[in-house]
């Protein structure tokens, strides 16, 4: 019989997949960049952050939980910024943002009404 | 636990052959830069969940290494794809927004 603390643990990594899985199918499928940026951070953060939070359940009080919340630690700081460092040289770049008639115009909708 | 550790290192597998397709087909340069960072991401995970799976925890000091060179990674790319260089930044005095 696995203790409350394992099964918590087992609930997290798996919970953090499913964001995985969320997240790479995003990056895949949504119709432009910038939307992509929001893809790619549920990646960086909630995934990440829940797998690792998971590890850290299983590994107790150790030195391998002290390298994972370092792990978390560099992560939480580092992918916001290299989100954020993306967005902007795109934007200065001038790659612009998909509006929504284009959006309307690529699916077709009939607006006969 | 090893059937957890095995089930959640599949879907990070998986999520990286969709992310490495999207920097293969990705229409501009910064879709490829946005898909190597989150590769690097997965990789992370992906390093220190073999760790576990293998009952070696030491490979997280490799996950960390690697955490902090994908971050340079990505900026000097950026840097690179702006500039065409990685050295300076005098040939963008016409912009003074950063």
């Amino acid at each position: 019989m696995a203790s409350p603390i394992e099964v918590l643990s087992w609930i997290l990594i798996l919970g953090g997949s499913g964001f995985v899985i969320i997240g790479g199918i995003g990056l895949l499928r949504l119709p432009d960049f910038y939307t992509r940026i929001h893809a790619a951070g549920i990646t960086d953060t909630l995934g990440t952050w829940l797998i690792l939070l998971g590890l850290m359940l299983h590994e107790g009080l150790t030195l391998g939980a002290a390298k994972l919340a370092m792990l978390l630690f560099f992560l939480l700081a580092t992918g916001p910024l290299a989100s954020h460092a993306l967005a902007k040289a795109a934007y200065l770049r001038g790659l612009d943002p998909l509006q929504g008639s284009e959006l309307v115009d690529r699916h077709e909708v009939d607006d006969s009404a | 636990m090893i059937g957890v550790f095995a089930a959640a290192t599949a879907a990070i597998v998986v999520c990286m052959g969709l992310t490495l397709s999207r920097s293969i087909v990705g229409p501009t340069v910064f879709d490829r830069i946005l898909a190597v960072n989150s590769f690097g991401t997965k990789t992370v995970l992906l390093i220190a969940l073999i760790g576990y799976l293998s009952g070696r925890p030491d490979f997280l000091d490799l996950a960390l290494v690697y955490a902090l060179m994908n971050f340079i990674g990505t900026i000097a790319a950026l840097k690179f794809t702006r500039f065409g260089d990685l050295a300076g930044m005098e040939d963008d005095e016409s912009e003074q927004v950063f």
